[in-house]
């Protein structure tokens, strides 16, 4: 993967990046837009999590690492700390290969 | 931060969200450790992993790209994945463009050109959700630059702590690393998850992108779990729909709501 190729990803994410706060400036958005935007951020953060846990590439992740992501739900639902969270997902995936299970 | 050091009340919120964007830089710091690791034991110069971070500063992208590169995926294909992957950021622009400005008064002139500029690069999945965390403008505001900064600081250090981590180690997948980043987002999803219809739009629109993942290229699935909002939001018109279904009921049928199709509203 060339430099190149890192410049180019870089300046067409700042362009999203910068898209939203320009375009705002120069349209009003009604509040129930507004709320379907939050929404919106919600569903992408959910959409992003499952598929980085259940896959990888187009196919199954194996069983190892969703089981682990699961282990940090519940423990994120429980209100647990972040790093608690993280390493929890780790080591019951890394936990779960040492024993067999990918 | 000018906003804050205000009151008691606003002092003892800062404290609270200040523990909360070290917990949440931490967390991502392993995720970064991660990143870096994987990329170059994977094979990649140390260098590259490092700028990509600096650049870009999008999780997700980064590990997509890099994901499609040691794939054996050419440099264009790793650039249309994160880029793809990376729309989301339009949308998150948009719902935090309040606040990723100068503070002042709306409608005021332009303001430091460059504090815009820098602001914009600080949206991430997390800043974005700090901002929606945050009570009222100047909690947003606080929310967003608080936890934008400090991310982009651990974030930058972890990714080069990872490289060199990843000279020495070669099999990162034994260390269960690739869970982190995942796990990450759900821990930052869950609180907007406390509205009910959130709740529905974000279950239906993660199983569809799931089920669309061997089907699309990479990054697509995610952007077609936007179609999720459909199952979530409803017009604001009381009456019209509780005639025939209870509204508790119509939450639970993601995609099987009667009247009118609500599908435009992702776009």
């Amino acid at each position: 993967m060339p430099l190149l190729a890192v410049a180019a990803l870089a300046a067409v994410t700042y362009a999203f990046r910068l898209a939203g706060p320009l375009l705002r400036d120069r349209v009003t958005v009604p509040p129930a837009a507004q709320r379907l935007l939050s929404s919106a951020a919600a569903v992408l953060l959910v959409s992003l999590a499952a598929t980085s846990a259940l896959t990888a590439g187009h196919g199954f992740a194996g069983w190892a690492r969703p089981a682990g992501v699961l282990a940090a739900g519940v423990l994120a639902a429980r209100r647990a700390p972040f790093p608690v969270v993280v390493v929890t997902a780790a080591a019951v995936t890394a936990l779960l290969r040492l024993g067999g299970i990918r | 931060m000018r906003t804050m050091k205000r009151t008691t009340g606003g002092r003892r919120t800062s404290r609270a969200l200040l523990r909360d964007v070290a917990l949440v830089c931490l967390a991502d710091g392993i995720v970064g450790l991660s990143f870096g690791a994987t990329a170059v034991a994977g094979g990649l110069p140390w260098w590259l992993p490092v700028a990509m971070s600096l650049l870009v500063f999008a999780g997700g992208a980064q590990f997509a790209a890099v994901g499609v590169v040691l794939a054996g995926g050419s440099p264009a294909a790793a650039v249309a994945a994160g880029a793809v992957l990376n729309t989301r950021l339009f949308p998150y622009g948009l719902a935090v463009a309040d606040v990723t400005g100068p503070a002042g008064p709306p409608g005021s002139p332009r303001g430091r050109w460059w504090v815009r500029l820098l602001g914009a690069h600080l949206v991430t999945d997390e800043s974005v959700a700090f901002a929606l965390r945050g009570d009222g403008p100047a909690g947003r505001r606080a929310g967003f630059w608080t936890c934008g900064a400090a991310l982009f600081a651990a974030w930058n250090v972890a990714v080069l702590l990872g490289a060199a981590v990843g000279s020495a180690v070669k099999n990162t997948a034994a260390f269960g690393l690739d869970a982190a980043f995942p796990a990450v987002l759900l821990a930052l999803a869950l609180p907007t998850l406390a509205d009910r219809r959130t709740r529905a739009a974000a279950f239906a629109g993660a199983s569809a992108a799931v089920a669309l993942t061997p089907f699309l290229p990479a990054g697509l699935p995610v952007l077609a779990g936007l179609g999720g909002l459909a199952a979530g939001w409803r017009p604001r018109r009381p009456g019209r729909l509780r005639g025939r279904l209870p509204g508790r009921l119509a939450g639970r049928l993601p995609g099987r709501r009667p009247g009118r199709s609500r599908r435009g509203a992702a776009g």
